[in-house]
């Protein structure tokens, strides 16, 4: 029996190391099949290069990186607004008849799938911009209008949990002190659930970075530095997702290597997240 | 009594702006769902899901992607929800906070954030090339399978939480070992949120494009085993938009596609609201 219940426990602890190991293999075998091209062309080349030309050999990402932070920005001064709004409507504000729809709306917005979205900022989104604001319309701010929303639920959820965490104590003695409704919400809870509001903002950054599909439909990819938010742009993800279907040698190298750039921006952004909901807890 | 007045000014037009934003992202949310659903309900009829695409999709259904997608996602649950509720049970029942599980705990997160691009990428070289899968239905079902790994681990992990330690210590006073307490107490009392997170899986497993592209390709044929190369619902959507085959059926595809993520969005949340709310 005792010995039994050893096995079991080993087995477990096996299957809980599990999504290390998939990190870990993650992280070997983009960097295997990419580093090596970085090495060829040189670090600097490949980041700070401005041409893109697979064909001659020509792989310099910068306008896609460029381009990957004009989107999340973008995306950003939308969600950031937003999130918040819908946070302090859900943890604040909300009549309990409305709570009970609206919570899932939000949850629903994280389960649409992003070629839905993509879809639709297709057809709805680039022909108003195109008719009414100028340029292309398949535009940064096409994408970062959708990517906004996109990150609605990762701000919201995040948040959230950030606001319900802190004393009911906080919210008692404001109100105590004579303070209104909302300056008990602006002045004393969302500064004190600040770390976590912080963090959820910087998941959200990272899902902008790392959408693909949605940005592929919508931006119209132009391997360029963007000069304005009308302008079509090429990012980092969608670099990857247009031409991996017919991309081989070197050419296939060079779009590990732009994943391996992607997966640090993206890593650098988790941490910080981590960090910062950790400092929370203490 | 002017700053009085004042402040409860800022409140009233505070408030307002709060509801405007709240309201606003609902209503576009169901602007998009309607947008698409307008267009793409009058196409579905039964045979547009039973009947396989035929012209890259311009004319038939969708039965065989639909098919493919259901086997995808089956590889992907079949796989990742024992990995993750045994994940699960090992942080909550088998280990205090130590380093171990903080690593653990780190390394779920790390994965949580990966795009799928990156899981798209790792599984094509991993899966497609190095270990000889090919574009096929188990390629794809275990690149799924870690995209869905940390969100199994945390609600499985949440329900075990949510279980009261007197249940655990009736079960060891009647002589119960740890394994057993485990399988007969704990299991079965967080089975309902473990199948919520294993419901979101499948929503998510679903709606993924971008690393199922890459590692189960977009092959119209009728699979015939776990080898065969398949075409997802939303693959199959994303291509006749993009590729501008067919914009009724891209519609009907996509309406489809919202039509089974809604239904599996609301069995959860309705059991999410059942035996999850209540308890804790």
């Amino acid at each position: 029996m005792q010995y039994q219940e050893k096995i079991i426990e080993k087995t477990l602890l096996l299957i809980a190391l599990s999504s290390i190991l998939i990190l870990a293999l993650i992280t070997f075998f983009i960097f295997e099949e990419g580093i090596p091209l970085i090495l060829k062309v040189g670090l600097k080349a490949f980041l700070l290069g401005e041409k893109w030309i697979p064909s001659k050999g020509l792989f310099g990402i910068f306008p896609m990186i460029v381009s990957s932070f004009w989107v999340t920005i973008g995306a950003l001064l939308l969600g950031i607004p937003l999130g918040l709004a819908c946070t302090i409507f859900l943890s604040e504000l909300i009549p309990p008849s409305v709570g009970t729809l609206f919570r899932p709306a939000i949850q629903l917005l994280a389960a649409i799938p992003s070629v839905i979205y993509g879809f639709w900022g297709l057809i709805v989104l680039v022909p108003l911009i195109r008719n009414h604001l100028g340029g292309p319309g398949l535009s940064i701010l096409a994408g970062s209008l959708v990517l906004g929303f996109m990150i609605l639920p990762t701000i919201i959820t995040i948040s959230e949990d950030a606001l319900k965490a802190l004393p009911p104590s906080y919210k008692a003695g404001a109100l105590a002190l004579g303070a209104t409704h909302w300056q008990t919400i602006w002045r004393v809870l969302i500064p004190a659930a600040r770390s976590g509001i912080v963090a959820s903002v910087i998941l959200g950054m990272g899902r902008a970075i790392g959408e693909t599909m949605a940005m592929i439909m919508i931006l119209g990819n132009a391997v360029k530095l963007p000069a304005s938010f009308f302008d079509s742009a090429r990012t980092l993800t969608t670099n990857i997702g247009i031409e991996m279907g017919y991309a081989s040698g070197g050419h296939r190298q060079a779009l590990f290597a732009t994943g391996i750039v992607l997966f640090f921006i993206i890593m650098a952004l988790n941490t910080l997240a981590v960090f910062l909901s950790k400092r929370r807890a203490h | 009594m002017i700053i009085n007045r004042s402040r409860y000014l800022t409140q009233a037009i505070a408030k307002i702006l709060i509801w405007m934003g709240a309201l606003s992202t609902i209503a576009v949310m169901i602007l998009i769902l309607f947008q698409i659903l307008r267009e793409g309900l009058p196409v579905l009829h039964l045979s547009f899901f039973l009947e396989s695409p035929k012209e890259m999709g311009r004319e038939g259904g969708i039965f065989s992607a639909i098919v493919g997608t259901a086997a995808l996602t089956l590889v992907a649950i079949v796989v990742g929800a024992p990995l993750g509720i045994g994940t699960a049970i090992f942080l909550r029942e088998y280990t205090r906070e130590s380093r171990i599980s903080r690593m653990i705990r780190f390394g779920t997160d790390c994965l949580a954030g990966v795009p799928s691009i990156i899981f798209g990428l790792f599984g094509f070289v991993f899966f497609v090339i190095r270990l000889n899968m090919g574009w096929s239905i188990l390629s794809g079902g275990l690149t799924l399978t870690a995209m869905i790994l940390p969100t199994v681990i945390s609600t499985a992990e949440e329900s075990i939480k949510a279980i009261p330690y007197s249940y655990r210590e009736v079960s060891y006073s009647l002589g119960g070992t740890k394994w057993q307490t485990v399988t007969r107490v704990v299991l079965p009392n967080a089975l309902p949120g473990i199948f919520t997170g294993i419901l979101l899986s499948v929503g998510r497993s679903i709606g993924e494009t971008a690393a199922v592209i890459l590692t189960a390709g977009s092959s119209l044929v009728m699979p015939t085993s776990l080898f065969s190369p398949i075409r997802t619902m939303s693959v199959h959507f994303y291509i006749l938009a993009r590729e501008g085959i067919s914009m009724k059926m891209a519609y009907g595809t996509g309406a489809a596609l919202i039509l089974f993520v809604l239904i599996i969005n609301v069995m959860a949340q309705w059991l999410i609201n059942r035996y999850i709310r209540h308890r804790t």
